[in-house]
């Protein structure tokens, strides 16, 4: 009524009763009015109607609301001792309709049924209890009057210029400018001032759950980590394993991505895989028992058969890229298990599941790469001992207090060794998985071997043996098959090795950063104790490389061919070599190889899983260029 | 309850009360006289405004002398009343049907006088309480009237205000051709805008009671369309201030509707008051003198109060700063009375070592340092204030130890307080009512923010404690019997713990409680609702244990004295009254306003209440006399919000216009204005060292406006003297930061101890 009012002030000033609504209302209740009277009436109604709103609005302004109730009016109406209007204290609007023929208007107002009101069974619910909530509005007077969603709303009590930066950061990482993303990264890598904005930044990488139909932004977001985790002046904290998390997400899920078997979601999880070793191997004892954590859900996608394929792949990924004692403990004893279920993909030939087929052959080829890093290791730790032993052991011990002289107030290695040996133990039960951790003996490399080669027949021979052929990146591969193969020797002074050096391996099994190839180990820990940078490792690899040389200064296969090992060398050796090594330069060498008339059965068989080097590898190459142009 | 700790307040407040009562009662009648003597322009500031109180203080219950005064009026003419009302009946009548020859030979031979009818011919000049046969005719025709009006008439109380009505009103009886206002109005309106810039804004002044009474005049005497057509004419041209009252006077256009209409009984008894400078006004007598216009002449004499001081016209700025209330500017007069706004001495409290010792419980290391704070406060408050009130103006209640200790409290938390200013703004806190669907309509913090009270629309008032410590009853009489009075925890063993919750619920009202306030100790909760009764709650015992009845309107606000004991209230019935707990009768009544009394606030020093009001005006009242000692005006819209600087020297207003006021009490002048709300202001308070004032509004922001600032300026002797101030508008200057909330209006803000800004308000989605 006094919203009518009020908008019909500008026209007519006031709302007003008609003469004959008057009359017609006299006539309803039996009274006959003549026109000067119901003229009268009508003025004085109208008079009263703007008096009792007048003084109701009081009312209202008291009761510090905008809006007139039916209720301010009865008030209003009850100081002046009139009676008070009954019927229209709804709070729902009622709907006024008019009759079509003829000027009538009516609020419509429905018969309700009192019986069926009061015997039915939906009781309304009474309100909520009123209560007081307070929360922090502004701090320190710092507040703005934008509308609160457009970021997180704690960013607002950052200082506006830590605000710009992270907006814009934000802004060119996902945005569409690649050289403005490559700035961004770069800058991240490198600030000293941005420790109060790493919550946010984590919290926009935990973004990847929501993006996950987009490989691009999943990507962009991965070299966001890569950035932070690089950032030498950034602390992470138990944010570590947030961004864990958000990576393994990458590595693990069966992305809406891959469900287009175009998108090419496999390189991510090969980057993302990438990516979760180096935050562990670097920041991996931020958080105790982040390693088993790990080992443990990756272990889990693995044994689970309903997961697809592709998350299967990203576990065997994730694990190859954790080192191969990851490999060792969690794909080997559980390969027996899988291979069936792997096999039969692979052995159907219908037309249906050629994608799925298709993606078998990519677990398949994961595996390899995965199993035969880990014999060569194995062999390799095993003739260590022998020959380099004192030279690694100096290079752990090394490498573990400069890692400790790195990363000030961490946990110290003994600590982890005991909590992380129960873990393990408590994981096991509880995720009761098929695979024997408790009673984990390490197999030795001969029965190892040859329980892989009845997997992998020829093929695995032929990583073997062509492998040393390649001898330009890893030289030391034949040197260790040689050991373990051919001269079964090796596996007779194995024992006395392993005998020999009871601590060390324990070490190595538990600590994470000692974990991987401890070829690897010594000099990457050296390294990192300076920084952790791309180019040094990459150097201590070769340097590595150069070690290992002298201690298996002879192969035993001589190269068949020279010129595409150089190239192999070119993208693998310098580009990926901090990667997982041995897979890579593999398939770069394949490529070359498969036009020799060598046609092995096992070696066609896998060719879906060498079909895939030539263009990922060109595009990954091509980003990771695009980024890191200063090696 | 208290009573028994102030056993001697009680007669020399209360006896005070009632003598200056009766004295009031006198003075209605003194300024009767007055005003029907009055020929000059000028009138006693006094008398006057006692005479515009007589509707009111005739409203009091307690007032049997009040309640005389029409009635002893009335005697003399109510035999011949019957007779004499027929014959003005059919007097009018011929009148009516133009038959002006019948008219004059009734007359003639009823021997009625000349002016019976015409009230007052050309040549009265007084205010038409001249003869007594007037005066019968008018009070009879009330008498008749009251028959069958009493029936609609609200209450006695408004039935007693008939007569008054009448008597103004009779004042508009015909006085020259209805045709010609609007020929002199504009005639004068030609002339002012003719003259000289300087005087034009002045003289423009008139425009706007002119208008009005005009148009009242014409209702009266039955020329509604003449009226209606007068009113399209000219409502145009006043100041848009006046809207809402404009708006309320276009719906007037018959006679019978005069009566009981508060608003124009608000501009009927009061006089319009005017500043103007002596120049103008000599240029504004000239022309109606010249132009033989008596018309207006006669209205500007009757019902304006022009206020002529020497010196330079004001400036269209300076008017339109002060002016807006329903009754004009305050007479300079008004704001002269010497204000104490100094504080009280603190009292000085000693520390028992004992005390210490649990202090330093709590906060280690403290006490050793806070021993030589606490000196340095006690020698500074033993200066008195030059400007504070003697200690024993107004009796106080004597400190308990628990006051002493809250004291002590208080003063340490101070000692963290965080200096604030333009660059270290408070943090916000907002306290948001959930699912407040019963509509809240009032919140109350206490000054050590562990409780918050809200006062809500379905009667209820809520109270919740924001500290984890839960609210307790004290056990029933019964159980308080079994426990040992003698052991040292006495005071926790009378708690109930099985009746520990977060919040309880107050039931006894039967109407929207608009106002809350909690006593200073935290004992004592008083709510103020619609249905005309303050009640006083425990917070012990969680129950009402007074209900003060006296306003019989709607109650708007209350307040505590910030001593406690004592309370003021305000509401409906135009009526601000003083209360003691310990008294179910008011002590003071407040009498003045013209309309409702929207807000109530105690100075800090207990001496002085300030109300604001729908009148558009501000009054500050004197708690030891009743004398209302200043009257500030400038709002254009119904007051809502007051707050006294900590320091009690200034005062902040808010109205529905959005606008912020600020104001020195001492000279009596407007020395600042706030822009920057869009909507009505339900709150405002200063920080404990009133560096920012804080506003909290309608529109859903709390602001921060730099009141350092803003009191920084000399005051000149001039401006002193004339009250003519000159504002320069520096709002966005002062304004240091509006802050958002989610749709949410704020109609409650309090500083911590520490200067933590606390807001609260009903979320509304």
């Amino acid at each position: 009524m006094h919203t009518s009012l009020m908008a019909d002030r500008e026209e007519r000033r006031f709302a007003e009763v008609s003469r004959e609504s008057i009359k017609l209302m006299a006539e309803s209740a039996g009274v006959e009015l003549g026109d000067d009277v119901a003229g009268l009436l009508a003025e004085d109604v109208c008079y009263r109607l703007r008096e009792a709103t007048q003084s109701s609005s009081q009312f209202m302004r008291h009761a510090k609301r905008r809006k007139l109730t039916v209720e301010d009016f009865n008030r209003a109406l009850r100081w002046s001792n009139v009676e008070a209007i009954c019927g229209y204290g709804a709070q729902d609007a009622l709907p006024f309709r008019s009759v079509k023929d003829g000027e009538l208007y009516f609020v419509e107002d429905r018969e309700i049924n009192l019986v069926e009101l009061a015997l039915a069974t939906n009781i309304p619910k009474g309100c909520a209890e009123t209560m007081v909530r307070v929360n922090v509005s502004y701090l320190d007077g710092k507040g703005n009057l934008e509308p609160q969603g457009t970021v997180p709303s704690a960013v607002q009590s950052l200082s506006d210029d830590l605000l710009k930066y992270y907006q814009q950061i934000t802004r060119a990482i996902l945005g569409e400018d690649p050289h403005l993303m490559k700035v961004a990264l770069l800058d991240l890598q490198s600030n000293s001032k941005i420790a109060a904005l790493l919550p946010y930044f984590v919290y926009v990488i935990s973004g990847v759950k929501s993006v996950s139909h987009d490989l691009e932004q999943l990507n962009r977001l991965l070299h966001m980590v890569k950035s932070l985790v690089q950032n030498p002046y950034l602390y992470l904290g138990s944010y570590v394993r947030s961004l864990v998390s958000s990576v393994m997400y990458c590595i693990l899920e069966p992305l809406a991505a891959s469900i287009n078997p175009l998108n090419d979601h496999w390189t991510l999880r090969d980057y993302a895989a990438l990516l979760l070793s180096h935050i562990f191997w670097t920041h991996g004892d931020l958080v105790s028992g982040l390693y088993h954590q790990i080992l443990l859900s990756l272990q889990k996608v693995l044994s689970d058969p309903v997961r697809p394929l592709c998350s299967h792949y990203g576990a065997v990924v994730g694990l190859h890229a954790l080192g191969w004692k990851a490999v060792e403990r969690v794909l080997f004893p559980h390969l027996p298990a899988y291979w069936a279920n792997l096999q039969a993909v692979l052995d159907d030939y219908s037309v249906s599941n050629a994608q799925v087929k298709a993606d078998g052959h990519k677990v398949y080829g994961a595996i390899l790469v995965a199993v035969e890093r880990l014999l060569k290791m194995k062999a390799l730790s095993l003739s260590q001992p022998v020959e380099g032993g004192s030279s690694a052991q100096v290079g752990s011990t090394m490498g573990s207090t400069g890692y400790r002289v790195s990363s000030p107030g961490l946990s110290p290695p003994p600590e982890p060794l005991t909590e992380a040996a129960l873990g393990i133990a408590s994981h096991l039960q509880a995720g009761g998985s098929g695979c024997p951790w408790e009673e984990w003996t390490p197999v030795p490399l001969p029965a190892m071997y040859s329980e892989l080669y009845s997997f992998f027949g020829d093929s695995l021979a032929v990583r073997f043996s062509t492998g040393p052929g390649k001898g330009n990146y890893a030289p030391c591969n034949p040197s260790q098959v040689s050991n373990s193969r051919k001269e079964p020797s090796g596996a007779t002074s194995n024992p006395d090795t392993t005998r020999k050096m009871p601590q060390l391996t324990a070490n190595l099994n538990i600590s994470p950063r000692q974990d991987g190839s401890p070829r690897m180990d010594p000099s990457v820990a050296r390294a990192s104790s300076v920084q952790r940078s791309r180019s040094s490792s990459s150097r201590s690899g070769q340097r590595s490389t150069g070690l290992s040389r002298d201690v298996f200064p002879k192969a035993r296969f001589t190269p068949p061919q020279t010129g595409p090992p150089v190239f192999s060398f070119l993208i693998g050796g310098r580009q990926m070599g901090r990667r997982c090594q041995g897979r890579r330069p593999f398939q770069t060498t394949f490529a070359p190889s498969a036009s020799l008339p060598i046609p092995p059965r096992a070696y066609t068989h896998k060719l879906p899983v060498i079909g895939r080097v030539g263009k990922p590898v060109r595009r990954w190459t091509c980003s990771h260029y695009s980024l890191h142009l200063p090696l | 309850m208290r009573c028994h700790d102030f056993p001697k307040l009680e007669l020399p407040v209360f006896s005070s009360a009632h003598a200056h009562f009766i004295c009031k009662m006198a003075a209605v009648q003194g300024g009767l006289v007055d005003a029907v003597e009055e020929k000059t322009i000028k009138s006693e500031p006094v008398a006057d405004a006692t005479a515009n109180n007589s509707a009111n203080d005739a409203r009091a219950p307690s007032s049997s002398p009040g309640s005389g005064v029409s009635p002893g009026v009335n005697k003399p003419a109510a035999g011949a009343a019957e007779d004499q009302q027929t014959l003005l009946a059919v007097l009018q009548f011929l009148r009516k049907n133009n038959l002006s020859e019948s008219v004059e030979i009734l007359r003639r031979e009823a021997g009625l006088p000349e002016d019976s009818l015409d009230q007052k011919g050309g040549d009265s000049t007084g205010t038409g309480l001249g003869g007594p046969e007037a005066d019968g005719r008018t009070d009879a025709g009330s008498l008749l009237s009251r028959v069958t009006v009493s029936s609609s008439a609200p209450s006695k109380a408004v039935a007693e205000d008939q007569p008054d009505v009448n008597v103004v009103l009779s004042a508009y009886s015909q006085q020259g051709d209805p045709a010609l206002y609007e020929v002199y109005y504009s005639g004068l309106k030609k002339f002012i805008e003719t003259v000289l810039d300087c005087h034009r804004a002045e003289l423009s002044q008139v425009f706007y009671p002119l208008f009005v009474h005009m148009y009242l005049e014409l209702v009266y005497n039955n020329h509604e369309n003449k009226a209606k057509a007068f009113f399209e004419k000219f409502s145009g041209d006043q100041e848009c201030y006046y809207q809402d009252d404009l708006r309320v006077l276009c719906s007037l256009t018959k006679k019978e509707h005069m009566r009981g209409n508060e608003t124009l009984l608000d501009f009927r008894t009061s006089k319009f008051v005017l500043r103007i400078s002596r120049d103008s006004y000599q240029l504004l007598k000239r022309h109606l003198q010249e132009r033989q216009n008596n018309q207006i002449w006669n209205i500007i004499q009757e019902h304006l109060y022009i206020d002529i001081f020497d010196g330079m016209p004001r400036s269209k700025g300076q008017i339109d700063a002060m002016s807006g209330s329903l009754a004009g500017e305050a007479k300079r007069e008004a704001n002269k009375a010497k204000v104490y706004y100094g504080l009280l001495k603190e009292p000085e409290i000693e520390l028992p070592l004992d005390d210490e010792d649990e202090e330093a419980e709590n906060e280690e290391g403290k006490p050793k340092k806070k021993k030589p704070k606490k000196d340095n406060m006690g020698s500074k408050s033993k200066k008195q204030d030059p400007n504070a009130p003697s200690q024993t103006r107004i009796p106080l209640p004597e400190l308990k130890d628990s006051d002493k200790l809250d004291k002590i409290m208080n003063m340490k938390e101070a000692t963290k307080r965080i200096r604030l200013g333009p660059d270290n703004l408070p943090s916000i806190c907002f306290y948001s009512f959930l699912n407040a669907y019963q509509g809240l309509t009032a919140v109350d913090l206490t000054d050590d923010s562990s409780l918050i009270a809200g006062g809500f629309a379905d009667s209820t008032v809520r109270v919740w404690s924001v500290t984890p410590k839960k609210l307790r009853k004290v056990k029933s009489a019964a159980d308080l019997n079994m426990i040992d009075k003698e052991s040292d925890d006495v005071l926790e063993r009378i708690m109930d713990e099985k009746t520990a919750s977060e919040s309880k619920i107050l039931y006894g009202h039967s109407g929207p409680v608009y106002g809350i306030s909690f006593s200073p100790d935290r004992n004592y909760l008083l709510s103020s609702s619609e249905d005309g009764t303050i009640r006083l709650w425990s917070l012990q015992t969680f129950t009402c244990l007074v209900g003060y009845k006296g306003h019989n309107y709607p109650v708007w606000d209350t307040q505590f004295s910030p001593h406690g004991y004592y309370f003021v209230s305000g509401g409906h019935d135009r009526v601000a009254r003083l209360w003691a707990t310990d008294h179910y009768q008011p002590l003071r009544m407040f009498s003045g306003h013209l309309a409702d009394i929207t807000c109530t606030r105690f100075h800090p020093n207990s001496n002085y209440v300030v109300t604001g009001s729908s009148d558009r005006t501000i009054r500050l009242w004197d708690v030891l006399n009743g004398n209302c000692v200043r009257i500030f005006t400038g709002h254009k819209g119904p007051i809502h919000a007051l707050a006294f600087s900590p320091n009690g020297k200034f005062l902040a207003s808010g109205a529905t216009d959005g606008r912020v006021l600020l104001w020195d009490i001492g000279h009596g002048l407007m020395v600042g204005e706030l822009k920057g709300h869009t909507d009505t202001i339900y709150s405002l308070r200063f920080s404990r060292d009133s560096e920012i004032l804080a506003s909290g509004s309608m529109d859903n922001t709390v602001r921060l406006w730099d009141a350092t600032k803003a009191f920084d300026l000399e005051t000149d002797d001039f401006t002193a003297a004339t009250g003519h101030i000159h504002l320069q508008d520096n709002s966005q200057e002062l304004l240091l930061g509006s802050y958002m909330t989610k749709s949410t209006p704020v109609i409650h803000l309090h500083f911590t101890r520490r200067n933590l800004l606390l807001a609260a308000g009903g979320y509304n989605p």
